[in-house]
C-alpha cells in the first residue's frame, strides 16, 4: 500500500517534471501536431479522390489516430534515451524512489502529446468533414481507447530507449518498427485488398483493431468500395483493441522496468 | 524517512570517536567487478570511517568510476562485500539509496528546469513533501551561492554552477554519506576553487565524503585519507602527508638546452636536491624532489648558470598523480592522467567509456 502510494508520488514528480520538459521545448511538439495534419491532408487529397472520396475522409481519421499515436512511442524512447545519455537516469537510479516511476512519469507526461496529436487530429477531421456519428458516450470511450493505447506503445518506446541508450540510436530504432506496423494495417487501406501474410498480419495488428474501433465507435462507415473486413478481430474490435494494450502493457512494462533497474550508462 | 541521521555520529569530531567505535560508514572487501574478459575491480578494499573524507585517487580505468558506480548501488558486484551506513549493497539497496548522496562526474542537472526546480525535484523523490522541499531547496540555493540565478533555467548555467547545484541536489536530503565522482573534472580552475569550498563546507558539516578524483592535489585538499588506485585494487593508503612523503614534498623540473647538458644539469641538482634525480632524455629533462622547493630552485638555477649549462625551462611544481604512480609503481600513470589541473578539461571525460569498453 505504502509502497503504491510512493509509486504514484513519485511518478507524479516525475510526470511533472516531464511536463514542465515539454511546455519548455515547444519544438519538440512541432512533429506531434503537424505530423497529423500532414497525414490527413496527404491521404485525404492525394489518396482520397481514387480511394472513395469524402467518405474516404470521414474513414481515414480512425486509421490517422492509431497511427499518429503509434508514431508517439518515439517521443518516450527518445526523450528516456535523452535521461539516460545526460546521466539524468544514474541520478534517479541513485535516489530511494520507486523503480519503476521513471518510465511511468515518462509514459504519463507523453500522454498528454498525445492528447494534442488527438486534439489536432479531429480538428483536421472536422475540417475535411469527418463528424461524430454515434452520440457522445462512445465518441468519449473512444477517446480512452486511443489513450490506453497510446499509453501502450509508450512502454516499447521506454524499451527501445533502454535497449539503445543513446539519443541517436533510439531516434532510429525508435521511427524503424513504426512503417510496417501503422502501414500493414486498416488504418488506411482494405485489409481484404492484401495478399496472404500480409493481410493475417494486418488482421491480426492491433493498429486495425484500434483504428477499427474507433471507427465504430465514432461512427464512420467504410467508403463503399471497401471489401467488408471479416474475422475475429474484426468482428470484436474494441476488446481485441483492449486486449492488445492490455497484452503491450504486460509484456513491455515489467521487460522496460527490469532493463531500466539494470541498465548502466556507457 | 528522508534526512535520517545518526546524531551520534554528527559533528566533525564524529571522525576520532568513530575511530573508537570501529563503525564504519563505508565498509568494502574483496570487491570484484568484471566487464566482458576486463577485470575493472580486482579485491578491492575501502574503510570509511563516519565524518571522514576518503579521496580515491587514481588515473583513467583505474576503477574509481566502477567502485562509485557499485557503492551507489547503481551496479551490482561480482564478488565481494560492500556495506553502506551499514547496509549491505546487495542485500538491501534500498537502504543504502536511502542513506546516500550521489553527485556525478556529468552534473547531472535537468537543463530545462530552473535551479530550484531541479532541488524540488529531487528532495520529493527522497520523499520529502512540497512544504519541506520547497523549503530545503531554497536553504542549499542560498548555502551554494546560487539564489540569484534560482529561477533560471539550468541549461543556463556555467560549469561551475551547475556542478554546485548538482552538489546541492546530493546533499537534499542530508545523507549520512556523500558520493562524489570526479567533483571538479571538466572545470575552469575557477569553477575548481569554488567546488572546492563547497565540498569543504559539506566536510565541515560532519558528512561522511568518498571523492574520486585524478588530481593528488584536490585529495590532498579535502580528504582526510587518500588511497590510491591502479588497476582495480588499492596500492597505498594513507594521508596526503604519508603519501607525499614518499614522493617528495616539491619536485624541480629543468629542461636543459643541449642534450650534453643533462647529465651535467642532473648532477647539480643531485648535489642541491634530495634524492636521485629522474632523466628524461628524450625531453633533455631532469626531475628532482626538492623538499624546501622555494629556495632549491634559486639555488640550482645559480649553479647551473654558474657552471654554464644552458636551461630552456625551469619548473618549481607539486608532486602529481604520476610522480605518486611512479614512486609506487615504478610505472607512469596513463599519459593522459599525468598533467595536473589546467588539462582537466581534455582528460576527464574518457573514463567511463574506457572502463567498459575495455
Amino acid at each position: 500500500m505504502s509502497s503504491l502510494n510512493a509509486a504514484i508520488r513519485d511518478s507524479s514528480v516525475i510526470a511533472e517534471r516531464n511536463l514542465r520538459n515539454v511546455i519548455r521545448t515547444p519544438g519538440a511538439m512541432v512533429t506531434s501536431v503537424a505530423q497529423p495534419v500532414m497525414f490527413v491532408l496527404l491521404l485525404a487529397f492525394v489518396f482520397g479522390g481514387t480511394l472513395g472520396g469524402d467518405q474516404y475522409r470521414t474513414f481515414l481519421i480512425g486509421g490517422i489516430l492509431a497511427q499518429t499515436l503509434t508514431f508517439n512511442a518515439s517521443f518516450t524512447a527518445v526523450y528516456l534515451a535523452k535521461d539516460l545519455q545526460l546521466g539524468l537516469i544514474d541520478r534517479f537510479r541513485s535516489l530511494p524512489m520507486s523503480r519503476g516511476a521513471v518510465i511511468l512519469g515518462r509514459s504519463t507526461a507523453d500522454l498528454v502529446t498525445s492528447l494534442l496529436s488527438i486534439a489536432v487530429t479531429l480538428m483536421c477531421g472536422l475540417a475535411i468533414g469527418w463528424r461524430i456519428n454515434n452520440g457522445l458516450g462512445p465518441a468519449l470511450l473512444a477517446l480512452g481507447l486511443l489513450l490506453l493505447f497510446t499509453f501502450a506503445v509508450s512502454w516499447v518506446g521506454a524499451v527501445i530507449a533502454l535497449t539503445a541508450r543513446s539519443v541517436e540510436v533510439a531516434q532510429s530504432l525508435g521511427l524503424i518498427w513504426l512503417f510496417p506496423v501503422t502501414f500493414i494495417s486498416g488504418a488506411f487501406v482494405s485489409v481484404q485488398s492484401m495478399p496472404g501474410p500480409l493481410r493475417a498480419f494486418a488482421e491480426w495488428n492491433p493498429v486495425t483493431a484500434v483504428a477499427t474501433a474507433v471507427r465504430e465507435l465514432f461512427g464512420n462507415a467504410a467508403p463503399q468500395g471497401f471489401a467488408a473486413p471479416s474475422g475475429w478481430p474484426a468482428d470484436n474490435a474494441l476488446l481485441y483493441a483492449a486486449l492488445c494494450c492490455a497484452a503491450i502493457i504486460a509484456v513491455f512494462a515489467p521487460l522496460a522496468i527490469s532493463q531500466y533497474v539494470r541498465i548502466s550508462k556507457r | 524517512m528522508p534526512g535520517l541521521r545518526i546524531p551520534e555520529l554528527d559533528g566533525h569530531d564524529a571522525a576520532h570517536r568513530g575511530r573508537t567505535s570501529g563503525f564504519l560508514m563505508i565498509r568494502v572487501r574483496g570487491l570484484c567487478k568484471n566487464f566482458g574478459g576486463f577485470r575493472a575491480l580486482d579485491d578491492l578494499n575501502l574503510d570509511v570511517e563516519p565524518g571522514q573524507v576518503l579521496g580515491l585517487l587514481g588515473p583513467n580505468g583505474a576503477g574509481k568510476t566502477t567502485t562509485v558506480r557499485v557503492l551507489t548501488t547503481l551496479l551490482a558486484p561480482d564478488a565481494g562485500e560492500v556495506t553502506v551506513a551499514g547496509h549491505s549493497v546487495r542485500t538491501d539497496p534500498e537502504s543504502v539509496r536511502l542513506s546516500i548522496g550521489l553527485s556525478g562526474q556529468y552534473a547531472a542537472v535537468d537543463e530545462k528546469l530552473t535551479g530550484y526546480e531541479n532541488l524540488v525535484m529531487v528532495g520529493r523523490l527522497y520523499g520529502m513533501n512540497r512544504k519541506s522541499s520547497a523549503a530545503r531547496a531554497v536553504e542549499l540555493l542560498d548555502e551554494f551561492r546560487l539564489s540569484d540565478v534560482a529561477g533560471k533555467r539550468a541549461g543556463a548555467y556555467s560549469g561551475g554552477m551547475r556542478r554546485r547545484l548538482d552538489l546541492a541536489g546530493a546533499i537534499v536530503a542530508r545523507p549520512e554519506v556523500v558520493v562524489l565522482d570526479e567533483p571538479t573534472t571538466g572545470l575552469d580552475p575557477r569553477g575548481r576553487l569554488d567546488t572546492w569550498a563547497v565540498i569543504s563546507s559539506l566536510v565541515g558539516a560532519g558528512t561522511t565524503v568518498l571523492l574520486t578524483t585524478q588530481y593528488l592535489e584536490e585529495a590532498d585538499q579535502l580528504a582526510d585519507n587518500i588511497a590510491v588506485i591502479d588497476s582495480g585494487r588499492v596500492i597505498a593508503e594513507g594521508t596526503a602527508d604519508e603519501l607525499k612523503s614518499r614522493v617528495g614534498s616539491e619536485r624541480i623540473d629543468v629542461v636543459a638546452a643541449q642534450s650534453e647538458g643533462v647529465d651535467r644539469a642532473a648532477a647539480i641538482l643531485a648535489r642541491i636536491a634530495s634524492g636521485a634525480p629522474e632523466i628524461d632524455r628524450s625531453a633533455r629533462k631532469v626531475s628532482v624532489a626538492a623538499p624546501d622547493g622555494h629556495h632549491m630552485l634559486v639555488r640550482a638555477l645559480g649553479e647551473l648558470e654558474h657552471e654554464g649549462v644552458q636551461v630552456v625551462e625551469a619548473t618549481l611544481r607539486r608532486p602529481t598523480l604520476d610522480d605518486v604512480f611512479l614512486q609506487l609503481t615504478g610505472q607512469r600513470a596513463q599519459e593522459q592522467a599525468a598533467p595536473a589541473p589546467s588539462n582537466a578539461t581534455a582528460t576527464g571525460t574518457s573514463q567511463d567509456h574506457e572502463v567498459l569498453k575495455a
